[in-house]
């Protein structure tokens, strides 16, 4: 039912397209698969390994991720018509660096012990290039809803593959989930943990294998 | 002889890219061809170099608490800690925009090599985080430049090594769906492995 062409920049207008169409459904879904920022884009690719030896920090992390790119993104998109091209970079890091700092005194102040295991990880979101990347491909083009949805696409589809990583890592590496031994609960006392998994290394090669299941899932050959 | 093993430490036992995955973005984009890879190695070398000092400058004069004594006594109790990553961002990318134009008036044919690969500078998570390691690690100003300087060099040898076994790999035979980024991880991952081996080196 909804025309596009009579969009007005008005956000309020909402019967115009509905508050999920498709399109926007689209905005959200994609990244999660066929557009993975981390598996096919190679982005963000720094943080999603250094942070997930275990579940739950990674978990912290990727909603801080979530929370940066969703909310830059909305910052940018609303300031995207008096942003001079030539400096638009040094605004876009001023706002992330912002939104970061935030969030690193918000998990200074209630989630201490995970602050200090992610210690200087928190940072770098900063620089971790799907933040980036969504502000100067979507958020500088697009208006404030749109935007916000393709972060929170970005951020979900990040998050699934540092999930995925540091479930399989702690999972043999540490044979607990959550810090709940797993092993041990359903019987099995002498599951042999692999030091490598805790390893950078381990990180390398999950990501390696979870990048080859889904290429070749999707058929997808890079040349 | 300490700032030696602190430098060794940095190229070999703590490798920004394989034991702390910095600077991945870049790494994994730019390693395809070894000319380039030394480029933007060479690059990061030089403004890594020029950053961890300035940085270590602002942290010990602004940013710490107390660090503003020297304006007056009234700024003592001053703690601007948490303003961090945003003027250390900031001094960054102040800094490569600096270096780029210095290296375009003095030396045309070094920016003909580097110029390209500056402005992704800024945004490489291996300058960042040598600086926040460095405020972590409480260095002071000389081991601050030697660990500045030894990590580009790290990082610099992880992207050579990288692009050098990427240009022999693309002579195999590697499974459809491993081409390309998989089979990257995966050999980056045995890097990771050789250089564990550098970790008995008693330091």
């Amino acid at each position: 039912m909804s025309t596009e062409v009579s969009e007005k920049p008005v956000v309020k207008k909402k019967e115009a397209e509905g508050l999920l169409s498709k399109r926007r459904k689209k905005l959200v879904s994609d990244p999660l698969n066929d557009d993975n920022p981390v598996t096919v884009q190679i982005l963000g690719i720094c943080s999603a390994l250094a942070v997930t030896t275990q579940v739950k920090p990674t978990m912290i992390m990727a909603i801080s991720v979530v929370a940066v790119v969703a909310f830059s993104n909305l910052v940018i998109s609303l300031m995207r018509n008096l942003i001079p091209g030539r400096v638009r970079i040094i605004v876009q890091l001023a706002v992330v660096a912002t939104l970061v700092t935030i969030v690193d005194q918000l998990l200074k102040a209630y989630f201490y012990d995970v602050w200090k295991v992610l210690s200087v990880f928190v940072g770098l979101i900063i620089t971790n290039c799907i933040v980036m990347g969504r502000l100067e491909a979507y958020a500088m083009a697009n208006k404030p809803y749109d935007s916000v949805l393709d972060g929170l696409g970005s951020g979900f589809g990040y998050s699934w593959v540092i999930l995925a990583v540091a479930f399989f890592r702690e999972l043999l590496g540490s044979a607990s989930i959550f810090g709940f031994k797993v092993f041990d609960a359903i019987g099995i006392h002498n599951f042999p943990t692999n030091g490598l998994m805790v390893s950078p290394v381990g990180a390398f090669i999950i990501l390696g294998l979870i990048v080859w299941v889904q290429r070749a899932r999707t058929g997808y050959v890079e040349r | 002889m300490e700032l030696i093993n602190l430098g060794i430490k940095a190229v070999f036992i703590e490798n920004m890219v394989l034991a702390y995955f910095l600077g991945m973005c870049s790494f994994l984009a730019v390693s395809k061809k070894v000319s380039t890879a030394t480029g933007l190695g060479v690059a990061v070398v030089f403004v890594l170099t020029i950053t961890v000092p300035m940085n270590w400058a602002l942290q010990e004069y602004v940013l710490n608490e107390g660090a503003l004594s020297w304006a007056g006594e009234q700024f003592a109790s001053i703690d601007l800690s948490f303003l961090r990553f945003i003027m250390f961002i900031a001094i960054i990318a102040a800094m490569v925009q600096l270096v780029e134009m210095v290296i375009e008036k003095a030396s045309p044919a070094l920016y003909g090599t580097l110029g390209i690969f500056l402005p992704l500078i800024a945004v490489n998570c291996a300058i960042l985080g040598s600086s926040l390691f460095m405020v972590q690690r409480d260095y002071t100003f000389v081991e601050a430049t030697v660990f500045g300087f030894s990590s580009g060099v790290g990082w610099l040898l992880a992207i050579v090594a990288l692009a050098a076994i990427r240009e022999r790999l693309k002579y195999s035979n590697v499974p459809d769906g491993l081409k390309g980024l998989g089979i990257t991880f995966l050999i980056t991952g045995l890097m990771g492995i050789a250089f564990l081996s550098f970790v008995g080196i008693a330091i």
